[in-house]
C-alpha cells in the first residue's frame, strides 16, 4: 500500500471538492478498495473518507425507496420495506460475502466492486484494466472466473457482485453528485461501461463525482427472485446468478426483468431477454428462446464453456419458479 | 537417569490399572482457556522491543534475477534492508529432512519464490517497499505440466495384471485426476528472530522442532546448538509448518545484519507458494475380480510432480500396498519435474488422495458387479499383508464398515443411482474405507514431580491437535494426579526433543515418551513405599500400596523427582504391519439444475488404538472429514498452463469447506488396543479422518444422480456435465 | 495521524500512519494480539472485532476510520473468567488451533445480535423472521469465519448451547 493523505470529508460538496484530482478516491467500507490497495493493484494518492457522512439513510421516495450511499449492505437487506417489496434486493445481498463484509460494505462502494480476475490481482502479470496497455494475461490463461458477455479484445473480466444484479432487474437508478455540485441521475445501464477498448474505465464516473444514493421505483413484478450459484454453499462468488422481477397477468408474462450475474462484464441485463418474455404464456419454448436470447452472443473461453449451459438451466429454473 | 524403550515386540496393557480414570476421557483442553480469550501466544504475536518488519518478495518469473531499483527501494522512507543472501531458502525443508532446504536467491526455479527480503522500520513500509522493488527474469519457458518432462520411476509389479485383467470377468480401468492441494493453516508461516551474540532465537510457527533447529541451522551455517526455537503455540499445521521456511531463514538473517530483532510474518499469498502443496496426481486404477467380487489384479499408477532437488514424491498409493488382497499387482508413483512450487506433505501424505481414488475406483467395480459397496470390501480383506506376507498387528477394517454402516443406516439404500429425489435435488449415499499407515518416531520427555504436582517438558507441539490434552493425561494417570496438577510445556528447543507433530505420529510417540518418563518415577515412588511397582496405586496425590497410604508431598518430602523417557520404534514397525482402519459414509443431494451438490449428513467410524481423549481426537477426525468434503467438492489449486504460477493463491478463490458446507457428522471410535504400537498401545488418529473422506462424497453424487466424476473436485460445473449428457 | 477511540472499554489514543489497518493498530500498536491475521483481505474472519456492536473484518479497515468508535476484541469479550460463550467453545471443544477462535467469538456474539434484531440469512425460508438458530440459519451467518482444523460441530454447538437452542451438533 503506497502512502496516501487521508481526508475525513465534512459533507458531499467538500468531499468531492476534496477527491476531484486524477489519484484520489473515496472510501466507504473500504472492503474491496483496501483490499486492493494493500496488494497495490490501485494506488490512490488521496483517500477521502466519507463513511460517515449522512446521504439520508433508507426513505420512501413516492413509491420508491431511496438508500443513501453509506447505507452498509447488511442495513439494507434487513430493511423491512426492501424485504416487502423488494425481495430481491434483500436475497441478492444475503447471498454475497459474509456477515461481517456486508456489515461494512456501504450501498455506493459495492456499486463500484471491481473484477476479481486473479490477473487483475496479480501486479506480477499483464492486464488491461489494472495497467492499460499492457495486455491481457487472462487470454490464454485460467479462465474459469470469466466473463463470457460484454467482453472485448482487451478484457474479459467479470464483474463478480450481486448487489447491482437485482438493481438492474429493479430498474433502480443512482444518483450522483458531480464534483463541480450538479446532482444526476443515471440508470444501471448507462451507469457501467463494458471494457470495450478501455477497460480501465468502468462506469461513468469522474474523478470527485460521488455516488449519493440508489433510487429504487416501485417494483413492476411481485415476483422476485434471486438465484445463485457457486463453488460452495457460502462465502463465494457467483458463477452465475439470475434476479428475476416477474409480474404476470391472466395467465402471460407481463413484466419481466432479469438480471445476470457471473456472466457479464457488467452487471447484466439484455432488453431482448425481457421482451421474448412479455406476453408470453410460459413455457419451455419461451425459457429456452429467453436464453438462446441472453447467449447469442456469448464468447467463452476455455474455462467458461460450462457457463452456457449452466446459464440456460438456472434461467429456465428461476423462470419457471417467478411464472408458476 | 532415562527409562528407554526400542519397541521391538508387544507391550503389556498397564494403564488399564490405573487409577486416576484420567486417560481416554474427554478432558477439555488446558490451553483452552488461553485461546478463547486471546491469550496464547503465536509466532507473530510476540514483538520484541525495537523490532523491525520483513516482507519477502517474490519472484515474477523463472531463470536468473536481475534487481531494477534496489538503492532507490532502500532510500525509500522506514526501509532498513534489502537482503538477497544466498542463505535464503528456495521454499520450505521438507518433513524430518533436518538440514536446509535447496537455498539461493539469484535464480528462481518457479514463479513465486521468494528471492529478496525487504526490512522496514513498519510492516506498513516495508510491505510497500517489497511491492517497489523492481525484479526482472530472464528465464525461458520450464516444463509445467504434467506429460511435459520424462518421468522418473516404476510402480512394483508383482504377478502380471494384465493377464489377470484380460482373464476376470469384471475389470475396471479407469484414471482419476486430483489438483494440487494446499494445507493453508489459519495461522501464515511467521517468525521473530532474534541474537543475543552468536546465539540466535526464533520464535516461529513449526511443527517439529528439533528437526526445524537443524533445519535452520544448517541454512544459516551455525551450530544448532546455538539455535533456540519457541513454538508454544502453533495455528495449525497439516504438514505445511514441518520444516524450516523462507520467513524464518530470512528474519534470522536480517535481524543478524540489522543487529536488531525483526519479523518476518509471510502474506497468505506468499503462503499458498512457498509452503509445499500437495502434489496433483494423474491416477490409473485397474481391478479384475470374479464374479462374487474377489479380486484377483489390483493397479494403481500415479503421477505426482515436484520441483528438481526435492526428495519428496507424493507416496500415493503406500496404502494401497496392504489394502486389499489381490495376487497381480502394479501399484506405485512416478514423478515428474515440474517447476511448480515445490510439493510436499499435507495432511496424509498418499492416502488422502491415494485411498480416496482407490475407494473411487472400488465403489465403481462395485456398480459394475452389482455388489454392495461395502460387501465388496468385505470379502477382500486380506489375512496377512498381500506384500510382505507379515501379519497385521490388528486389523479393524470389517468391524469398521460394520458398525459404519449400522450407524449410518446403510442397509435402507437402493441398489441402483437415481433412485431418491427431492424437488430438485438427487439424494445419494456412499462409503469408503479408510486406511492410514502407523507410524512411530523417536521422542524424550521429562517429567518433574514435585509437592505441586508434575511438570512434563518436551519440545514438541500442540498444532492444534490436542497435545497439550493427551500429555496431561498421560501423565497424571501414570502419576496418580488430577488435570489440574500437571502442567505440560511444549514448544521449545531446551525441552528435551520430542517427535513433532507429523505424520500422526505425534501423540503416540511423544506420549508414549511421557509414560516412560512418568514409569521411571513410579518406580523410585514404589521403591519408597517398599513395594513392586506393579502393586502401586497412584490416585489424586495419594500413594498406596497394600494397607499403607501416604500422600505424595510426604513421600517426596518436599524434593522434586525428575523422570525422563526416550522412546524409538522397533521391530514392532517391521514384524507385522500397523494401520489405522475407518470407514466413511456420506449422504449428498445433487442439484439437477446447477449440479451445485451439498453433503447432508456423514459419519465415520475409526479404529486406531487407544483413543487418548475422546474430545480433541473426535475434533481430529471431524477436521479429517471436513477436509474431505473440500476435497471433493471445492479444493484445488490452478496452476497456469504458461509458467505453473498459482492463480487462486488466496482463501476467497481456493475454497476450503466453510461453516455451511459441513453437516452434522457422527463420528464413532471403536474400542481398541494395539499391543504392537508401544505400551499406551495407541495410534495415529490425526489424519486417519481425511483417507477416503472424500470418495465417500463422490460415490455418493453418483448414487443421487448417476454422474461419475474422475477430475476433482466435483464442482458444479462438472457434475453438470455429466448431467447433461 | 492522531486517533482515539475505546477499544475494550478503555479510551486510547494513536498517532498512527493512515495506512494501518484497524487490525495491525490493535495488534502492533495497541498489544491486542487477539485478534488475529489470517488473510488480511477478508477472506477468513479471523481478524472479527465488534465495531460499535457490529461485527466486521478489521483487517479491511484503516484505524483511522475509527476515530471515536467503541471497539470491542476478543480480550474484551470477558471481565476476568471466561464469558459463557467462551467457556462453551472449550467445553465444546470449538477451536483445535485456536487461531481462528478469537474471530468465531467476535463474530458469534455479533451475529446472535443480528438474529435477535430480526436480521434475514441467505438460509432464511422467507424474509419475515424472526429467525430460529437452526443449523442452516446458524452455519450460514458463521460461513465468513474459516476455521481449517474444521471445527465447525463444536463451534455451532457452542453457540446453540450459549443462546439457549439446544445442545445439538
Amino acid at each position: 500500500m503506497r502512502p496516501f493523505d487521508y481526508v475525513r470529508a465534512e459533507d458531499p460538496v467538500s468531499a468531492s471538492r476534496a477527491a476531484a484530482q486524477a489519484n484520489a478516491r473515496f472510501i466507504g467500507g473500504g472492503t474491496n478498495l483496501l483490499d486492493l490497495m494493500k496488494l497495490e493493484v490501485m494506488a490512490p494518492e488521496t483517500l477521502v473518507d466519507v463513511s460517515r457522512l449522512d446521504f439520508g439513510g433508507i426513505a420512501e421516495d413516492g413509491d420508491g425507496l431511496r438508500i443513501g450511499a453509506t447505507v452498509t449492505n447488511s442495513d439494507v437487506a434487513a430493511d423491512a420495506r426492501v424485504r416487502r417489496t423488494w425481495p430481491v434486493l434483500s436475497r441478492a445481498l444475503l447471498s454475497g460475502a459474509s456477515g461481517q463484509l456486508r456489515n461494512k460494505a456501504t450501498t455506493g462502494g459495492n456499486l463500484l466492486q471491481r473484477t476479481r480476475c486473479p490477473y487483475f490481482y496479480d501486479t506480477d502479470t499483464a492486464c488491461n484494466k489494472r495497467r492499460p496497455g499492457s495486455g491481457c494475461a487472462a487470454m490464454g490463461g485460467e479462465t474459469r472466473n470469466h466473463a463470457i458477455l460484454g467482453t472485448s479484445d482487451q478484457c474479459i473480466a467479470l464483474y463478480p457482485g450481486d448487489m447491482a444484479v437485482a438493481l438492474r432487474a429493479l430498474d433502480a437508478t443512482i444518483d450522483v453528485q458531480r464534483s463541480e455540485g450538479a446532482a444526476e441521475r443515471f440508470s444501471m445501464q448507462d451507469f457501467y461501461r463494458l471494457p470495450g477498448e478501455t477497460p480501465d474505465i468502468e462506469t461513468v464516473l469522474a474523478p470527485g463525482d460521488l455516488i449519493t444514493a440508489v433510487h429504487l421505483p416501485a417494483p413492476k413484478g411481485d415476483r422476485q427472485i434471486y438465484r445463485k450459484v457457486r463453488d460452495r454453499a457460502s462465502y463465494a462468488f457467483a458463477l452465475v446468478s439470475v434476479a428475476a422481477v416477474v409480474r404476470m397477468e391472466g395467465g402471460r408474462i407481463a413484466h419481466a426483468a432479469i438480471g445476470f450475474g457471473g456472466l457479464g462484464t457488467v452487471p447484466w441485463r439484455d432488453p431482448d431477454v425481457d421482451a421474448v418474455l412479455v406476453g408470453e404464456k410460459p413455457s419451455a419454448a419461451v425459457f429456452d428462446a429467453a436464453a438462446d436470447t441472453l447467449l447469442r452472443g456469448a464468447v467463452p473461453e476455455e474455462g467458461t464453456q460450462f457457463k452456457v449451459p449452466l446459464a440456460r438451466r438456472v434461467l429456465r429454473a428461476v423462470l419457471e419458479e417467478a411464472t408458476a | 537417569m532415562t527409562l528407554d524403550l526400542k519397541v521391538d515386540g508387544q507391550s503389556e496393557e498397564r494403564a488399564e490399572a490405573f487409577a486416576q480414570g484420567l486417560l481416554g476421557t474427554a478432558l477439555d483442553r488446558p490451553d483452552g482457556v488461553l485461546k478463547v480469550t486471546g491469550a496464547a501466544v503465536y509466532a507473530a504475536d510476540d514483538v520484541p522491543e525495537g523490532c523491525a518488519y520483513g516482507m519477502l518478495v517474490r519472484a515474477p518469473g523463472f531463470g536468473a534475477i536481475e534487481v531494477g531499483n534496489a538503492d532507490e527501494v532502500r532510500a525509500m522512507p522506514g526501509v532498513l534492508a534489502v537482503i538477497r543472501d544466498k542463505r535464503m531458502v528456495r521454499n520450505a525443508a521438507q518433513g524430518t529432512a533436518n538440514a536446509a532446504p535447496v537455498q539461493g536467491v539469484d535464480s528462481a526455479d518457479y514463479v513465486g519464490q521468494p528471492v529478496a527480503l525487504v526490512v522496514a522500520e513498519s510492516f506498513e513500509a516495508a510491505r510497500h517497499a517489497a511491492q517497489a522493488l523492481q525484479l526482472r527474469t530472464d528465464g525461458g519457458p520450464l516444463p509445467v505440466n504434467p506429460g511435459d518432462v520424462e518421468t522418473e520411476g516404476e510402480p512394483d509389479t508383482t504377478g502380471d495384471l494384465d493377464a489377470a485383467m484380460a482373464e476376470a470377468p469384471h475389470r475396471l480401468d479407469v484414471t482419476y485426476t486430483t489438483p494440487s492441494m494446499t494445507s493453508a493453516p489459519m495461522e501464515p508461516h511467521a517468525a521473530v528472530a532474534w541474537w543475543e551474540g552468536d546465539a540466535l532465537t526464533v520464535r516461529s510457527a513449526l511443527q517439529m522442532l528439533k528437526y526445524n533447529r537443524n533445519e535452520l541451522a544448517d541454512s544459516l551455517g551455525i551450530d544448532p546448538a546455538k539455535v533456540r526455537l519457541l513454538a508454544p503455540y502453533v495455528g495449525g499445521g497439516f504438514g505445511s509448518k514441518l520444516g524450516i521456511a523462507a520467513e524464518a531463514v530470512a528474519a534470522a538473517i536480517a535481524a543478524q545484519d540489522l543487529g536488531r530483532p525483526v519479523r518476518v510474518v509471510q502474506h497468505r499469498r506468499q503462503v499458498f507458494e512457498t509452503v509445499t502443496r500437495r502434489s496433483e496426481t494423474r491416477q490409473r486404477l485397474r481391478l479384475a475380480a470374479d464374479r462374487t467380487g474377489k479380486l484377483s489384479g489390483i493397479g494403481q499408477e500415479a503421477w505426482v510432480s515436484n520441483l528438481p532437488g526435492e526428495v519428496f514424491q507424493e507416496p500415493v498409493t503406500q496404502a494401497t500396498a496392504f489394502a486389499y488382497g489381490a495376487v497381480h499387482r502394479v501399484i506405485g508413483e512416478r514423478l515428474e519435474r515440474l517447476h511448480r512450487p515445490a510439493a510436499g506433505s499435507v495432511r496424509a501424505p498418499g492416502e488422502a488422495v491415494g485411498v480416496t481414488i482407490l475407494e473411487c475406483a472400488m465403489d465403481e467395480l462395485a456398480n459394475d458387479i452389482g455388489i454392495d459397496p461395502v460387501e465388496l470390501r468385505l470379502r477382500n480383506i486380506p489375512d496377512t499383508d498381500p506384500e510382505g506376507g507379515i501379519p497385521f498387528s490388528s486389523h479393524m477394517l470389517a468391524e469398521a464398515l460394520k458398525t459404519g454402516a449400522r450407524r449410518f443406516g446403510w442397509s435402507d439404500r437402493a441398489p441402483k443411482p437415481r433412485a431418491r429425489r427431492e424437488g430438485e435435488w438427487w439424494i445419494g449415499t456412499g462409503m469408503s474405507a479408510a486406511f492410514r499407515v502407523n507410524v512411530m518416531m523417536e521422542a524424550e520427555a521429562r517429567i518433574a514431580l514435585s509437592p505441586e504436582g508434575a511438570v512434563v517438558e518436551t519440545d514438541m507441539t500442540d498444532i492444534g491437535t490436542g497435545t497439550y490434552a493427551i500429555l496431561t493425561q498421560i501423565a497424571g494417570e501414570a502419576l496418580g494426579l488430577p488435570a489440574e496438577k500437571v502442567e505440560v510445556r511444549l514448544g521449545d528447543t531446551t525441552y528435551p526433543p520430542g517427535s513433532g507433530s507429523g505424520g500422526s505420529w505425534g501423540a503416540a510417540t511423544t506420549g508414549n515418551a511421557v509414560w516412560l518418563a512418568a514409569q521411571e518415577i513410579r518406580a523410585e515412588l514404589a521403591r519408597r513405599m517398599e513395594c513392586g511397582e506393579g502393586e502401586l496405586t497412584l490416585k489424586d496425590g495419594t500413594a498406596t500400596c497394600g494397607n499403607r497410604r501416604v500422600a505424595l508431598a510426604d513421600l517426596l518430602d518436599g524434593a522434586t523427582l525428575e523422570g525422563h523417557g526416550h522412546i524409538e520404534a522397533g521391530d514392532a514397525f517391521s514384524k507385522v504391519r500397523q494401520s489405522t482402519f475407518g470407514a466413511h459414509f456420506a449422504e449428498v443431494a445433487v442439484n439437477d439444475v446447477t449440479g451445485e451438490v451439498r453433503v447432508r449428513r456423514m459419519s465415520g467410524t475409526f479404529a486406531a488404538g487407544r483413543i487418548l481423549n475422546e474430545k480433541t481426537a473426535r475434533s481430529q477426525c471431524h477436521g479429517g472429514l471436513t477436509w474431505g468434503i473440500g476435497m471433493a467438492l471445492t479444493e484445488g489449486m490452478v496452476h497456469d498452463r504458461r509458467d505453473g504460477h498459482i492463480v487462486n493463491r488466496d482463501l476467497a478463490e481456493y475454497h476450503m469447506a466453510v461453516n455451511a458446507d459441513v453437516p452434522p457428522l457422527d463420528v464413532h471410535f471403536l474400542e481398541e488396543r494395539d499391543p504392537w504400537a508401544g505400551p499406551l498401545m495407541s495410534k495415529g488418529i490425526g489424519e486417519l479422518g481425511i483417507c477416503g473422506a472424500a470418495a465417500a462424497v463422490l460415490n455418493a453424487i453418483h448414487h443421487a444422480c448417476g454422474v461419475r466424476v474422475r477430475d476433482l473436485p466435483a464442482t458444479p460445473d462438472r457434475v453438470l456435465a455429466g448431467l447433461e449428457e | 495521524m492522531n486517533l482515539s477511540f475505546t477499544v475494550n472499554r478503555r479510551a486510547r489514543t494513536l498517532d498512527i500512519d493512515p495506512r494501518v489497518s484497524l487490525l495491525d493498530a490493535l495488534r502492533d500498536h495497541l498489544h491486542l494480539t487477539g485478534s488475529k491475521k489470517g488473510c488480511d483481505h477478508g477472506q477468513c474472519g479471523a481478524c472479527t472485532v465488534l465495531v460499535n456492536g457490529r461485527r466486521i473484518n478489521s483487517c479491511l479497515s484503516l484505524a483511522v476510520m475509527h476515530e471515536g468508535d467503541e471497539i470491542v476484541t476478543v480480550e474484551g469479550l470477558s471481565d476476568g473468567a471466561p464469558s459463557p460463550l467462551q467457556a462453551a467453545f472449550v467445553k465444546h471443544d470449538g477451536f483445535q488451533c485456536g487461531f481462528c477462535t478469537p474471530g468465531q467469538l467476535c463474530s458469534a456474539t455479533g451475529m446472535l445480535d443480528e438474529i435477535a434484531e430480526g436480521w434475514p440469512s441467505h438460509a432464511s425460508a422467507d424474509l419475515d423472521g424472526p429467525y430460529e438458530l437452526t443449523q442452516a440459519e446458524l452455519s450460514e451467518r458463521m460461513s465468513g469465519n474459516l476455521c481449517r482444523c474444521s471445527c465447525y460441530p463444536g463451534i455451532n454447538a457452542a453457540i446453540r448451547e450459549t443462546a439457549g437452542t439446544g445442545d445439538a451438533t
